[in-house]
């Protein structure tokens, strides 16, 4: 690997860490869509100072942008508080309006400089090592990898000291206010750490992709753990396997890098939806299959107790009995049940006749009584 | 004459020009276990919400211990309805109960053994001991509301609102809680409950305040809850047991108004 390729799978897992960690409290929080919003507003903000100051590193860019995020969130707000509009729709107003007053200031008037529309969407993070830190002339690694790191660990230092407070107030609202943690104070300083994470990772990753690197990872790990701080742990550590894995798909596809990011933070979030261990599609399938055959076992299991020693018992507890007679059932699944309820010692055959064992009858017993 | 813990007056909240609450003025004496009862869209949420300085008054004021709410926090427990929390949240029954200690811990501070052995202690005396780990989405609701109230406990508080405590529970969660809130009650600590079942409101309560948009009745239970109150609170459509009758059922008494079916505002 050259120095490049490693500096850019740096950059590109510190940029999804950073990302991956307030975007566990967005998933949480049902703001999935504030991240969409904000990553698109703050370009507004970012135009304005870069006009103000014609200069794309300057701190102002982040200031600008942290602004117009929170901006974005009272506006949602204040459309929402009229009851004229839903959230969703209030969102969908609000940040268009302002994101594409950006793209046409860009247009107008930045036409000449970097900061062009594709960037903005789509970023490029291949270009990410040619701008270097210097200090006292020795090259000590490329800006954004810094610029980076800081954002990661703002939100570090963030979740580390308010972790209970950001808990209780997106648990239950209505206790925190009543305990005195605003949860105002909690909403706005995460939207604001939102707008930070974005604006910074804007460079590397684009407006679009940000929303991905905050939405799956943390997606992803809720379907995989039912503890908060695993799923913060487990949502970084996604971010950045997603992030190298896109790195290295782009490689070999010839692609964007920061698009393969985001397709890889899409793929670990299918596997998860499938294969997660409660969870998951498959988890989920096998269960209710499970439950069907050991309803139908504990049935069985009522039915034979029903015609025990009874002199129709030759015939009801026949396994035939099952397929062409009463019970109707489809004859893959009669052994199946029959299987099942084998395996579990509820009865034995004999002679194509179901008996039950001491085991069933209780079984069938408690059925009965509900118990 | 004993001390009244809670003094609303005048309180008057509206939303828009729709008032949900009139005008209420309503005092609570020292270690009582008052019910608020009336039909739905009476307010009995938004009362309590409003003494909690959860929702904004038009009008009026509320002093508890005297005092306004903010300064008296740490001496008030709250209990909102159980449905209002996403269950599904990643974490377990001891750090629910927990929660009810960061109040006492302000901001950053972390819990630590000391919460943890009370939260544990807590989880004792609501027969929740064994669940302590579990993942909260797998308890039934009758468990979430002893959840709930265990962390109400650890809040080591002198004044309770408990919002709807008992619906949806199980008759077993039911019995555990009424005896828990009775010893509140004679450890000298004020509960006030909004409560939907009329027919143990005798059994429970020793205290009542009947609640339609306009406070109806306020007082000992024998005084207030009479049949023309009630008449008063439900608009004239109960089919009401004759009075004492209460508590030999135990539930089914919700009562059914046409008129008045707008919900609690939340």
């Amino acid at each position: 690997m050259s120095n490049a390729q490693v500096e850019i799978q740096l950059i590109a897992s510190v940029t999804a860490a950073a990302c991956a960690l307030p975007g566990v409290f967005l998933v949480l929080r049902r703001m999935a869509m504030m991240s969409d919003a904000i990553s698109h507003a703050i370009l507004l903000g970012i135009v304005l100072a870069f006009f103000a100051t014609h200069d794309l590193s300057s701190i102002f860019l982040v200031i600008a942008a942290v602004l117009t995020g929170l901006l974005t969130v009272a506006l949602v707000e204040a459309l929402n508080k009229t009851r004229l509009l839903r959230e969703d729709a209030s969102i969908g107003l609000v940040f268009p309006f302002l994101f594409s007053i950006g793209v046409i200031l860009i247009s107008r008037y930045a036409g000449g400089v970097h900061l062009d529309t594709d960037a903005v969407l789509l970023g490029e993070l291949a270009f990410a090592p040619f701008n270097r830190l210097e200090i006292l002339g020795n090259d000590i690694g490329p800006i954004s990898l810094y610029v980076m790191l800081g954002a990661l660990l703002l939100n570090i230092i963030y979740i580390a000291l308010f972790y209970k407070e950001l808990k209780i107030s997106t648990f239950d609202t209505g206790l925190a206010a009543s305990l005195g943690i605003s949860p105002a104070i909690i909403h706005y300083s995460h939207m604001g750490l939102v707008s930070v994470t974005a604006v910074t990772a804007f460079d590397a990753v684009g407006s679009i992709l940000v929303v991905a690197l905050m939405i799956a990872p943390a997606a992803t790990a809720y379907l995989l753990t039912d503890r908060l701080i695993v799923m913060i742990f487990l949502s970084a550590f996604i971010a950045i396997v997603s992030a190298i894995g896109g790195y290295w798909a782009a490689h070999f596809l010839d692609a964007s890098i920061a698009g393969s990011m985001a397709t890889m933070t899409g793929v670990s979030f299918l596997l998860a939806f499938f294969f997660a261990p409660n969870r998951g599609m498959v988890a989920i399938a096998r269960r209710h299959h499970r439950q069907r055959f050991e309803f139908a076992g504990r049935m069985l299991t009522v039915h034979l107790l029903q015609h025990e020693g009874e002199p129709d018992e030759s015939y009801e507890s026949g396994i035939e009995h099952l397929q062409s007679g009463h019970f109707q059932w489809e004859p893959h699944f009669a052994s199946g049940v029959v299987k099942f309820g084998q395996k579990h010692g509820w009865y034995n055959e004999d002679s194509g006749i179901l008996k039950l064992t001491e085991k069933g009858k209780t079984l069938a017993g408690k059925a009965v009584t509900g118990e | 004459m004993t001390e009244n813990v809670i003094e609303v007056t005048d309180l008057t909240v509206a939303y828009r020009e729709n008032p949900v609450l009139w005008d209420i003025d309503f005092t609570v004496p020292k270690g009582v276990l008052l019910a608020i009862v009336g039909p739905n869209g009476a307010g009995k949420t938004t009362l309590l919400k409003t003494i909690l300085g959860l929702v904004k008054s038009a009008a009026g004021n509320v002093l508890i211990f005297g005092k306004p709410y903010s300064e008296v926090r740490r001496r008030v427990g709250y209990v909102p309805q159980r449905g209002s929390v996403d269950w599904d949240f990643p974490t377990t029954v001891l750090d629910v109960v927990m929660m009810g200690s960061y109040g006492k811990l302000g901001w950053v501070r972390r819990p630590g053994r000391k919460e943890k052995e009370q939260a544990i202690n807590a989880l004792g005396r609501v027969g929740m001991e064994k669940y302590s780990d579990r993942q909260i989405n797998q308890l039934s609701g009758g468990q979430q509301q002893r959840v709930f109230l265990a962390r109400a406990l650890i809040q080591d508080a002198e004044i309770y609102f408990m919002d709807e405590p008992f619906q949806g529970v199980d008759a077993t969660t039911e019995r555990a809680i009424i005896k828990i809130l009775k010893e509140l009650r004679s450890e000298g600590k004020t509960v006030v409950v909004v409560h939907h079942d009329l027919q143990t409101v005798p059994e429970y309560f020793d205290w009542v305040t009947l609640l339609n948009v306009r406070r109806i009745a306020s007082g000992p239970v024998e005084d207030v809850f009479t049949e023309e109150n009630l008449r008063l609170a439900y608009g004239g459509k109960v089919a009401f047991l004759t009075q004492h009758s209460a508590g030999e059922t135990g539930n089914g008494a919700e009562i059914e108004t046409t008129d008045n079916t707008k919900s609690d505002i939340k």
